[in-house]
This record gives C-alpha cells, sequence and structure tokens, in this order.
C-alpha cells in the first residue's frame, strides 16, 4: 500500500521530497568527504579541521534541511495524522533523528578536539568523531535503501 | 521484495554515491584554493579516490540500473521523453565531469614533479593549478546537469 501511495504522489509533493531528497544526498556527501578527510589525516592538524569543519558547515545544515523536507512530505494531505505504518517510515525517523542525534554528539567531540588541536591534543577526539561519523554514513545508507525499496 | 525493488533501491544508492561523490569533490576545490606546496597539495589525494569511487559507482549504477528499471518497470518505457532527457543529462554530465577530472589531476601531477625535484616550498604554479578557474566552472556545470537529473527523476514530465 505504502508503496503504491508514493508511486502515484501528488504532484505538489514534489518540491518537498526534493528538498528532502537533496538534502539527503548533501548530507550524505559531507559525511562521506568529513569521514574520509579524518580517516586520511595521518595526523594533519590542517586536514582534521578540514574533516571537522566539513561536517560542521555542510553536513549540519544539509541535515537540518533533510529533516524539514522529511517533515514537510510528512504534514502534507494530513500524514500526520494518519500516519503511514511501514517498516520505511520508521527506518527514515530513526536514521534521521537517532542518526542526527549521533551526529551532534560527533560534532561536539569534534568541536573540542579541534580546539586542542593548538595544543597539539584532540586527536582522539576527532578520531570518535570519525567513528560515529561512518556509523551516521551507514545509517544513511540504510535510510536511503528503505525510501527506495519501500519495505512494509 | 522483488528484483526489480531491489534494483530501484541500488538505482537510488548509485544516485547517493553520485551526488556524495559531488560534493566531496566541492570541498576539495575550496579546500585546495590555499594549497601551494607539494604536500598540502598530495595529502588530499587519498581523499580524492574517494570521491573518484563514489562518482564512478553512483554514475554507472544509476545509467545501468536505470535503464534496467525502465525495461523492466510495467508503466515506463526506455524511450519515454523523461527517460531520454534524463539519459541526456547523464551524457553530458559524464563528458562535462572528465573534463573537470583533466583540470584537477594537473596540480597531482605538478605536486609529484616538484616532490620529486626535491622542492617542497610554496609553489605560485602549482597554487594557480589548484586555483583552476576553468575547473571551478566544470564542476559547477557537472552539478548542475547531476541536479537537473534529479529533477526530472522527480518530476517525471510527460509521465
Amino acid at each position: 500500500m505504502t508503496g503504491v501511495l508514493a508511486a502515484i504522489r501528488p504532484d505538489d509533493w514534489n518540491f518537498p521530497l526534493l528538498v528532502h531528497v537533496l538534502g539527503a544526498m548533501v548530507a550524505f556527501g559531507a559525511v562521506l568527504t568529513g569521514a574520509s578527510t579524518l580517516a586520511f589525516a595521518r595526523g594533519s592538524a590542517q586536514q582534521l579541521r578540514l574533516g571537522y569543519w566539513t561536517l560542521l558547515l555542510v553536513g549540519l545544515p544539509s541535515w537540518v534541511v533533510m529533516w524539514l523536507g522529511g517533515h514537510w512530505i510528512y504534514s502534507k494531505k494530513g500524514l500526520v495524522a494518519r500516519p503511514i505504518d511501514s517498516a520505511w517510515t520508521t527506518i527514515g525517523f530513526a536514521v534521521a533523528e537517532a542518526g542526527g542525534v549521533l551526529f551532534v554528539i560527533g560534532l561536539i567531540l569534534g568541536g573540542i578536539g579541534v580546539r586542542k588541536l593548538d595544543a597539539d591534543g584532540g586527536r582522539g577526539l576527532l578520531k570518535a568523531t570519525m567513528a560515529l561519523s561512518l556509523i551516521v554514513l551507514a545509517g544513511l545508507v540504510v535510510a536511503a535503501w528503505a525510501m527506495a525499496a519501500k519495505p512494509d | 521484495m522483488s528484483l526489480d525493488e531491489w534494483v530501484l533501491a541500488f538505482h537510488v544508492l548509485s544516485a547517493f554515491a553520485f551526488f556524495g561523490g559531488l560534493v566531496l569533490f566541492w570541498v576539495l576545490i575550496v579546500a585546495g584554493r590555499n594549497a601551494d606546496t607539494p604536500d598540502d597539495t598530495l595529502r588530499m589525494e587519498p581523499v580524492a579516490k574517494v570521491g573518484n569511487a563514489a562518482v564512478g559507482v553512483g554514475a554507472g549504477g544509476t545509467l545501468l540500473l536505470g535503464i534496467w528499471l525502465a525495461l523492466s518497470y510495467g508503466g515506463y518505457d526506455l524511450w519515454d521523453g523523461w527517460i531520454i532527457a534524463a539519459i541526456v543529462l547523464w551524457i553530458a554530465s559524464a563528458a562535462v565531469g572528465s573534463r573537470t577530472g583533466v583540470e584537477y589531476i594537473k596540480p597531482l601531477h605538478k605536486a609529484r614533479e616538484l616532490s620529486e625535484a626535491g622542492q617542497t616550498g610554496p609553489s605560485a604554479e602549482l597554487l594557480a593549478l589548484n586555483r583552476t578557474q576553468r575547473g571551478v566552472v566544470l564542476h559547477g556545470a557537472s552539478s548542475l546537469l547531476a541536479l537537473a537529473i534529479l529533477v526530472v527523476m522527480i518530476w517525471k514530465p510527460g509521465a
């Protein structure tokens, strides 16, 4: 049923869907870039900063855009009052919200780590940010799969 | 889940990889604008390889799996206007993307050349190659073409 509903979605859902998908794709790219840059930094403070700032300045805003776009679609046509009760929406919300919390924790740890780089510290905290980013990246892959395949 | 649903899921995941790679290269383009030493330039190479893999797998996956879906999915045909438009945009994006790659391989070659010659200090020539205006314009065009494909995929004009 949900697959049919998605396939015949009204035209006025298209723009919110574009906002949601584009936000998710940019967030995916930012997390991929941030995690890769942190992973290949080999202790370089410059590269660790680049990885962190990519997550903060590109990843966080696009995550918010993805989240807002998703809620915009969900609120259209009264879906909040008549929720689509399915695995794929549950996965989507779980990744957007629980993944979002992990992402923010990673940003906080990374922010402290970046501040400590001048004193030659903080690399362990930035490794934690990288690890959390990889978990978030895996979550985004699962969410993208669920949004496309729409398992009931 | 049917085979077509799995193919659709991997088609969408390929699109995420493709866009993810484009975002990665935007970050490298911005970061590279201050890179004037061979070390600063070459340090980005492993990250660029991740981007190359993402764009390659993503571009190939979107096209091949998209064609599969057009042939297999009921209600869609390969010669539908919006599908032809998407394929034309994909070809244009790939062509522009490959030219972008040529622009950004130049600073890597130069950095290697300088490094092998033992010149590790700042180089104005290397900085100019990293700041290529042509590369920025080409990557911008490639990104806009990818965005146009996404718009066509969502609106499906004429479907």
